[in-house]
């Protein structure tokens, strides 16, 4: 947009002309295929592996199809003039996740190692609780501004969740990759998933009320605008103890993350770029640094500069202090195997990546079965949910929803590209799960409740302004008098 | 705060985009050399995918496919089986889920797992019409009467068999004993049984194909070899001129006596009355007096240092040594010394004679064809050379004839009623001053009465007991390449 744009222009056409359509029958179509979409592909699975049709087709869709229905209920309730595309697309990934992941419980090599078999029903769970949190944000948030009251217990709630998984007894005894699992009642917790949304929280609130003093007062050293220490002292620290935690579980992935949203928040709130090169800078730094004394780290990055290495040295069987995963390898097979248009699903061999193959990897199986038109289509959808994410902050009238919403959406672009980016060998693999997709109970239902904040700020945003009060001039011009 | 909004919009679309170009680069443009590494298990599992297709002779296959069981990870969906595997070993080789493949079943893949490019017209067909991939089937010219007589003459000796058809070059009869059943290690988890069957494990060496992959000294069956260099050189005319040789026979520039097995009349004997009763010191003194040059000319026209032998299996390279002085060339003449002979390729040596002079490229696959048998590649008898003059073949037929049916002759044992049969015994002593048993020879051929040759045939038994000489060829390899030669004729009938 040109600079000579009259501001308030600019300003009304992002908060929508009054009386903007609620675009809610377009979402109730959207979701019709977003439910349909994921049954013709369960029923595929089943043709494809059993040679009929499922028994639990029907079940699934009706289970699929009543979950996207309440879910749009309590939006057609609750936020009337939510973003109408969000809520389709979590949908559509969630249950082609779970045709996937069914799919994969299929697998006989799976189930033999005890990594797949009934996943599908605990995810399918999961999914029921994740729209139950969905509804419940949507009907007790009436307004996303409430938030910014717990910007500091969300700061201790964010330490608190990142810190459980090294309580002893509560962590979860996990072998490989990251300690970033807790073990309650039988089931096992990330609370980083959660710690992502109430650190997005904190930053926002705490960023909204310093922002003025961050991007002003502030002194210019080497060509960067350096902040007073008293502005961004505190949230550098919380943000440094969160990533320590991370290195200390080996979560690399997550502290990336949480690296990647913390820079992008303090962008907007300041719109100062010298933050994108200091962000850079710093990373590189602490990238280096963790890699330097982390063996695990070190295996990773082996695995993504030679994966066929790696590969070779897991199957003999070598030795040498660190774990050598075939995993990388594995990957790549599979989406090479499947090609432009994949095997057809339930005909590819992607259970050869054996651990976490319908988690952390579980994208190797929609490459190698749905081939790279699968993965392009699953790549834009993603894309798509974090630009109508970014679009929610545009569109919204207050800094901290704009903070709140730019953040949520930046950390499920940067995990997006992390997970996706690792698994396709573009980066070294770090290890979190692709939103939606992915089996894991606290990944689906923090990302449902992630999408449920957006359409909260969405549904502030797009709210037609209240009508104007009566101006008492009004009348008066009115009156004509001979 | 929203022009810094715009800019982080831009960002997340890159790193889609970054994705999307990284997701085109793996499955567009290296998808291939991916999906094709021979380290990738799909490739493995694709190829058990469906089931193999057969390899046949006299028109029944001698293989099989079965649904795999014993394989805990269930994604090779199909092992092979064989009928009769130790009998056909030879020739079949082995497919194994665990172990690759090796001969027929490694060469002819392509074709077995219908990935063969010549097939992909009908795969596309099977494909539209909705039936499953299948393999096509290789057509061998094997016999099995003649494999079969061969697999029972060896028994529980060590040994092989190669018999071929004269004027085509169809190999009929492939054995080797001791054998192996590939059925046995197909499978997946049959690491127990491949184990056994190794080498180190196993001094027998069941899965050495002898017939075609292991030499032997030929011993006095190469006296054929030396005696169409004599024909051929024309150092003798025919077969009844007396030649010039003393006895005792000193080796050349040597005071070692070269000696006969027995009291046998070998002085001044003729060709004929040498190859009866397989005078050493007659085939000796004529290989040193063509000098090494002419015998190894003669012995490459029927085979011999031909490294590239392929039936399409390859056969191991059977050896005329090139560079020898005077003494070693008399030894190598009459089979000693470095010469060395697969049975394939003393096969060869009858065959050329029985043929008239001329040598046929042998070959073992007759078509390829698709799993409802229409052709796609047929074998062209093909000629490999010509070693003899038709005339000199004649001449030295009739003195492998004599062999069999002189009463005195080593090879009595291999008479036909009815047929003419031409022979050549062979005693090949081997090991450190001859210490181990020695290998008994028989090559042998059989003429119609309407002048045609369907069968030639090599037989050698590794274990023959170290009695007198020729005898043991002919008492012990003899019986069983009548066994074989009858075995063609009277499946011809």
């Amino acid at each position: 947009m040109s600079s000579t744009t009259n501001p308030s222009t600019q300003h009304t056409s992002t908060i929508g002309a009054i009386g903007a359509p609620s675009r809610r029958n377009t979402e109730l179509a959207l979701l019709v295929f977003a439910v349909v979409i994921p049954v013709f592909a369960y029923a595929n699975v089943g043709l494809a592996i059993d040679d009929k049709v499922p028994t639990g087709l029907l079940s699934y869709g009706l289970g699929l199809g009543l979950l996207a229905g309440v879910a749009h209920l309590v939006v057609r309730k609750f936020a009337p003039y939510a973003d109408p595309l969000l809520l389709p697309l979590a949908t559509l990934l969630n249950g082609l996740g779970l045709v996937i992941i069914w799919r994969l419980d299929q697998s006989k090599l799976l189930q033999k190692i005890g990594q797949a078999g009934n996943a599908a029903p605990r995810q399918l769970l999961y999914t029921a609780l994740a729209i139950a949190l969905f509804s419940v944000v949507l009907i007790f948030l009436k307004d996303h501004r409430v938030l910014q009251r717990y910007t500091y217990i969300s700061m201790v709630g964010a330490l608190v969740l990142l810190l459980l998984p090294l309580v002893p007894g509560l962590g979860a005894n996990i072998t490989y990759g990251a300690k970033i699992w807790i073990s309650v009642a039988g089931f096992s917790i990330q609370p980083g998933e959660f710690a992502k949304i109430v650190l997005a929280i904190f930053f926002a609130g705490y960023l909204m009320v310093k922002r003025d003093a961050l991007a002003l007062a502030s002194r210019r050293f080497m060509g960067l605008y350096l902040p007073r220490g008293r502005d961004l002292g505190p949230i550098i620290v919380v943000w440094m103890i969160s990533i320590l935690i991370l290195v200390f579980e080996t979560d690399l992935g997550t502290s990336l993350l949480f690296f990647g949203m913390f820079i992008i928040m303090l962008y907007v709130a300041t719109e100062r770029t010298s933050w994108i090169v200091f962000g850079l800078l710093m990373s590189a730094a602490g990238a280096v640094g963790v890699a330097s004394f982390e063996p695990h780290v070190q295996t990773r990055v082996q695995a993504w500069l030679d994966p066929m290495h790696e590969y070779l040295l897991s199957q003999a069987g070598v030795k040498d202090g660190v774990v050598h995963s075939e995993q990388a390898m594995q990957a790549l097979w599979a989406f090479g195997s499947g090609g432009t248009l994949g095997t057809g699903l339930g005909q590819g061999h992607s259970e050869l990546i054996r651990f976490a193959a319908n988690s952390d990897f579980i994208l190797a199986t929609f490459g190698e079965e749905l081939g790279l038109a699968g993965i392009m289509a699953i790549l834009l959808i993603y894309g798509l949910i974090v630009e109508r994410g970014i679009r929610t902050a545009l569109a919204a009238r207050d800094p901290f929803g704009k903070l709140l919403a730019v953040g949520l959406s930046g950390a499920f672009g940067l995990q997006v590209f992390v997970v996706a980016g690792g698994v396709m060998g573009l980066i070294p693999l770090t290890g979190m799960t692709m939103p939606f997709i992915a089996s894991g109970g606290s990944s689906v239902i923090a990302n449902w409740a992630l999408i449920a904040i957006l359409i909260r700020i969405s549904d502030t945003a797009r709210r037609p302004a209240p009508a104007p009060a009566p101006n008492p001039d009004a009348e008066m011009t009115q009156v004509v008098r001979p | 705060m929203n022009k810094p909004l715009r800019r982080i919009a831009l960002f997340c679309g890159l790193l889609v985009l970054a994705l999307l170009i990284r997701d085109n680069w793996l499955q567009y443009v290296q998808a291939d050399s991916l999906k094709d590494d021979p380290k990738n298990r799909r490739v493995a599992i694709e190829r058990y995918a469906t089931p193999r297709g057969d390899i046949i002779v006299d028109g029944d296959p001698i293989t099989g496919y079965a649904e795999s069981k014993d394989n805990s990870l269930n994604d090779y969906k199909y092992k092979r089986t064989y009928k009769n595997g130790k009998m056909w070993a030879p020739v079949t080789g082995f497919a194994s889920q665990a172990y690759d493949a090796n001969q027929l079943e490694k060469l002819e893949d392509g074709i077995l797992t219908g990935n063969d490019d010549r097939l992909f017209f009908r795969n596309t067909l099977d494909m539209l019409t909705g039936k499953k991939k299948q393999g096509g089937n290789v057509v061998t010219t094997l016999s099995a009467a003649a494999q079969k007589a061969a697999f029972q003459g060896l028994g529980g000796k060590k040994g092989a068999v190669a018999a071929i058809d004269p004027e085509t070059g169809a190999i009929l009869a492939l054995a080797s004993t001791p054998s192996y059943d590939p059925s046995t290690i197909a499978g997946m988890t049959d690491e127990k049984e491949w184990k056994a069957l190794q080498k180190e494990n196993n001094p027998d060496q069941p899965m050495l194909n002898r017939a075609l992959r292991e030499t032997y000294p030929p011993g006095s069956t190469f006296k054929v070899v030396t005696a169409a260099a004599a024909l051929e050189n024309g150092l003798y005319p025919d077969a009844d001129t007396k030649t010039d040789s003393p006895l005792p026979y000193n080796l050349p520039t040597t005071r070692t006596p070269l000696k006969n097995e027995g009291p046998i009349p070998c002085k001044d004997a003729t060709m004929r009355v040498a190859l009866k009763v397989s005078c050493n010191t007659v085939f000796g003194k004529i290989g040193a007096d063509l000098g090494k040059d002419k015998m190894l000319e003669e012995a490459k026209k029927f085979g011999f240092n031909d490294s590239k032998l392929d039936t399409p299996v390859r056969a191991a390279t059977s050896n005329f040594p090139a560079t020898m002085d005077k003494p070693q060339t008399a030894l190598s003449s009459i089979g000693q010394f470095e010469t060395a002979a697969t049975p394939l390729q003393m096969a060869m040596v009858a065959s050329a004679v029985a043929n008239d002079g001329t040598l046929m490229k042998p070959y073992m696959v007759s078509e390829l064809s698709t799993h409802n048998l229409d052709v796609i590649e047929q074998t062209e008898p093909q000629e490999m050379s010509k070693p003899l003059s038709e005339k000199n073949a004649q001449i030295l037929q009739s003195m492998m004839q004599t062999v069999v049916e002189d009463p005195q002759g080593t090879g009595n044992r291999a008479q036909i009623a009815g047929v003419t049969v031409g022979g050549k015994t062979g005693t090949a002593q081997h090991g450190v001053a001859n210490s181990e048993k020695p290998y008994a020879w028989f090559i042998s051929y059989a003429k119609l009465k309407d002048g045609s040759s369907p069968v030639a045939v090599a037989v050698v038994v590794e274990d023959g007991l170290a009695n007198r000489g020729d005898i043991t060829g002919g008492g012990l390899a003899a019986p069983i390449a009548r066994s074989v030669m009858k075995a063609v004729i009277d499946s011809k009938k």
